[in-house]
């Protein structure tokens, strides 16, 4: 994100990429090239359009998060990217070389080093051990045995299940079984993990867990990680680019700050219907420049109440917000505060700001901005890192977003 | 008048001709299930019964606990009290050469329609015909091939007790679970390594459980076997039945029923693992 001037470097680039399902893929083939909607080519020709003309680039060491309501093609997508799904037409660039048109042994190879694959139902052989489990990825690749279950053991220690390793996958909790399926995906030491699902069949207490051990795990080795989800709230959570997917079609590709306030269209806009946004939008998303500010001059000798008190009533303010020459928000004034100063001739602006009033940092969360807003009867002005004024939050404006965002 | 279709003339025919063209290989495979037969036959009976026992025993305390071999250890007493000890032993080893012929046929054959829709698709109806077809019916043309004796009976067996095997395999190997075939797939797993590393271990238990149950099917048609000459505790069965001998007929019955037992479980207790507690 820091390094965000510079292009990022693609690991993956899926190139047109469709999948039919069926024994007549070439004629469904054509008839999308004759724009048929693929509704009409599964009514006349049985065949079923699985994903449609895909096209997106997957950066070096992002968390790419493909996402979709079931049936949207999502599982479809992240298989064809090892080719456990054999692509209908189109390519997958993985570091230069197209996985669609390899040859038998290069992708065993791919497989085998390079790539590997978390699964919903974890998928852990049920006669292996932990340890063995972990281990399966060298063993296929032919590794002996010592130095299998040497790294085996590392990766091990790393999700923490070291204590766990003679132990069957059926002695485990589902948790702790996906341990063991994140394990078995590491040890191999791949620069390409695909993870379909993987934390969708957990509680939600163990789903943060396991996305806060991937993101971990992300800090301490940046890896490229396609991550399949139906849940929004993960996808924001550990996504660094979201792809929304429906009916086959890639229909977004974007932050979740694009997709959140920018979504393509109406079905990525329904997407989004009932997603707890509070969490993912922050005060600087809120805040709007409708209120009084008015410029505390600490040299001149006129204090200025006369004119701020005239703003705020041509306004129909009852508070006003003091900055200072650098647009550095010193508080918030009140009719009442600026009247009880006005007629000392010794009392300047500053002297009439209430007090404990303090501004809100742009990047504090909206549910956090909604206690604080709750809390004070008055606007609350919103600064930068530098503690310029960025606009304020009222308890209208608030409601009004919050109100847009849950009927979207 | 209506019509026959001569289904049983062309079958006959078919037979006819395969005896009078392809007498040789016949000869081949007789033999060796033969010379196969004969010596595990010769094995056993050559093994002091006592041994035998203590030996059968043994293993039924490994696999099942002591009140399992105490059972073994009575009903092998009551066989030899009954005079039944070498028909037992011949009809054991009727049963474990058929056995392993079915096997050794079963299992690839199981694998194969496991793996491929198109073999499952030819080899189900088939087995289905060989199971429904009335066993006796197999002895009659294995008799033409093979003359009387113990082959022709093994022959039948191996037709009647090899479909349980291949049909548990086969639905072993399917119901593994999707993702770890695809996990298999997913970390480079060769064809080979998949059946091996990931589908057969899953398949354990189907597959052990159509082992016993084509044991199962080989004993009960072995003693039917011994209507062409198979010999063991079918001709005790066939005898008191020509004879109207209830005591005879009871007795080698008794037999054959605790040498199911005894098979059955033990074999059993192989497809659950760890079934010592």
């Amino acid at each position: 994100m820091n390094t965000a001037t510079t292009e990022p470097e693609a690991k993956v680039v899926v190139k047109d990429l469709h999948k039919v399902f069926g024994n007549k893929p070439d004629v469904a083939m054509q008839m999308l090239r004759d724009g048929k909607h693929k509704d009409e080519i599964l009514k006349q020709t049985g065949q079923v359009v699985g994903v449609l003309d895909a096209s997106f680039q997957i950066n070096k060491g992002e968390i790419f998060v493909i996402m979709g309501l079931s049936g949207s093609g999502k599982s479809t997508l992240i298989r064809l990217l090892n080719r456990l799904i054999e692509p209908t037409a189109g390519a997958i660039i993985v570091d230069g070389e197209d996985v669609a048109t390899m040859s038998k042994e290069k992708l065993l190879n791919l497989r085998r080093k390079d790539m590997s694959m978390v699964f919903q139902s974890f998928a852990l052989l049920p006669h292996r051990t932990v340890v063995e489990n972990a281990a399966f990825g060298l063993e296929i690749a032919g590794i002996d045995l010592k130095e299998r279950e040497r790294r085996a053991m590392e990766v091990l220690e790393q999700v923490g299940l070291n204590t766990f390793a003679k132990h069957l996958p059926a002695q485990l909790s589902g948790g702790m079984q996906q341990r063991v399926g994140l394990a078995r995906a590491l040890t191999v030491n791949p620069s390409l993990m695909l993870m379909d699902e993987a934390f969708s069949a957990l509680d939600p207490l163990r789903r943060t867990e396991m996305q806060d051990v991937l993101i971990k795990l992300q800090q301490e080795q940046k890896r490229t990680i396609v991550f399949v989800s139906h849940d929004l709230d993960e996808a924001l959570r550990i996504g660094n680019r979201i792809c929304i997917m429906e009916g086959g079609r890639v229909v977004q590709v974007g932050t979740s700050d694009d997709i959140l306030q920018r979504p393509a269209d109406e079905y990525v806009k329904a997407f989004f219907t009932g997603v707890d946004t509070n969490k993912y939008l922050t005060a600087k998303d809120v805040a709007q420049k409708e209120q009084v500010t008015i410029f505390d001059h600490p040299d001149e000798p006129a204090a200025g109440f006369s004119a701020a008190l005239e703003r705020m009533r041509m306004y129909d303010r009852v508070y006003a917000f003091v900055l200072d020459e650098q647009h550095k928000v010193l508080g918030i004034v009140s009719v009442e505060s600026l009247m009880a100063c006005m007629n000392d001739p010794n009392k300047k602006l500053r002297d009439a700001l209430l007090p404990g009033k303090e501004a809100i940092p742009s990047s504090m969360p909206l549910n956090e901005v909604l206690r604080k807003v709750v809390e004070y009867p008055c606007p609350l002005p919103v600064v930068d890192e530098h503690g310029e004024y960025i606009g304020a939050i009222t308890k209208t404006v608030l409601l009004r977003k919050l109100c847009k965002e849950k009927t979207a | 008048m209506s019509y026959k279709i001569p289904l049983g003339e062309w079958v006959a025919g078919g037979v006819k001709w395969l005896e009078n063209n392809d007498h040789g290989a016949f000869n081949q495979i007789g033999s060796v299930i033969d010379n196969t037969t004969s010596a595990i036959e010769h094995g056993l009976i050559a093994t002091p019964y006592w041994l035998f026992a203590a030996i059968f025993i043994g293993i039924a305390y490994w696999r099942r606990g002591w009140q399992f071999a105490t059972f073994c250890a009575a009903s092998l007493w009551l066989i030899s009290n009954m005079g039944f000890v070498e028909q037992t032993l011949v009809t054991l080893a009727l049963i474990t050469s058929a056995t392993l012929i079915s096997l050794t046929l079963g299992i690839p054959l199981g694998i194969w329609a496991g793996r491929s829709d198109r073999a499952e698709s030819v080899i189900r109806p088939t087995l289905d015909f060989m199971q429904t077809m009335p066993a006796f019916v197999y002895l009659i043309p294995a008799a033409m091939f093979f003359g009387l004796g113990r082959v022709p009976g093994v022959i039948a067996t191996v037709i009647f007790a090899m479909p349980p095997v291949v049909r548990l395999t086969s639905l072993g190997i399917r119901q593994v679970n999707k993702e770890q075939v695809e996990a298999g797939i997913a970390f480079g797993c060769t064809p080979s390594q998949l059946l091996l590393k990931v589908q057969l271990p899953s398949a354990m238990a189907a597959l052990f459980a159509g082992i016993n149950q084509t044991i199962m099917m080989a004993l009960s048609m072995v003693i039917i076997a011994s209507m062409v000459g198979a010999g063991g505790l079918g001709n005790d069965v066939l005898s008191s039945i020509s004879r109207l001998d209830i005591g005879l007929g009871f007795e080698s019955g008794l037999g054959v029923v605790l040498l199911a037992i005894m098979l059955d479980r033990i074999t059993e207790s192989f497809g659950v693992k760890k079934a010592v507690r």
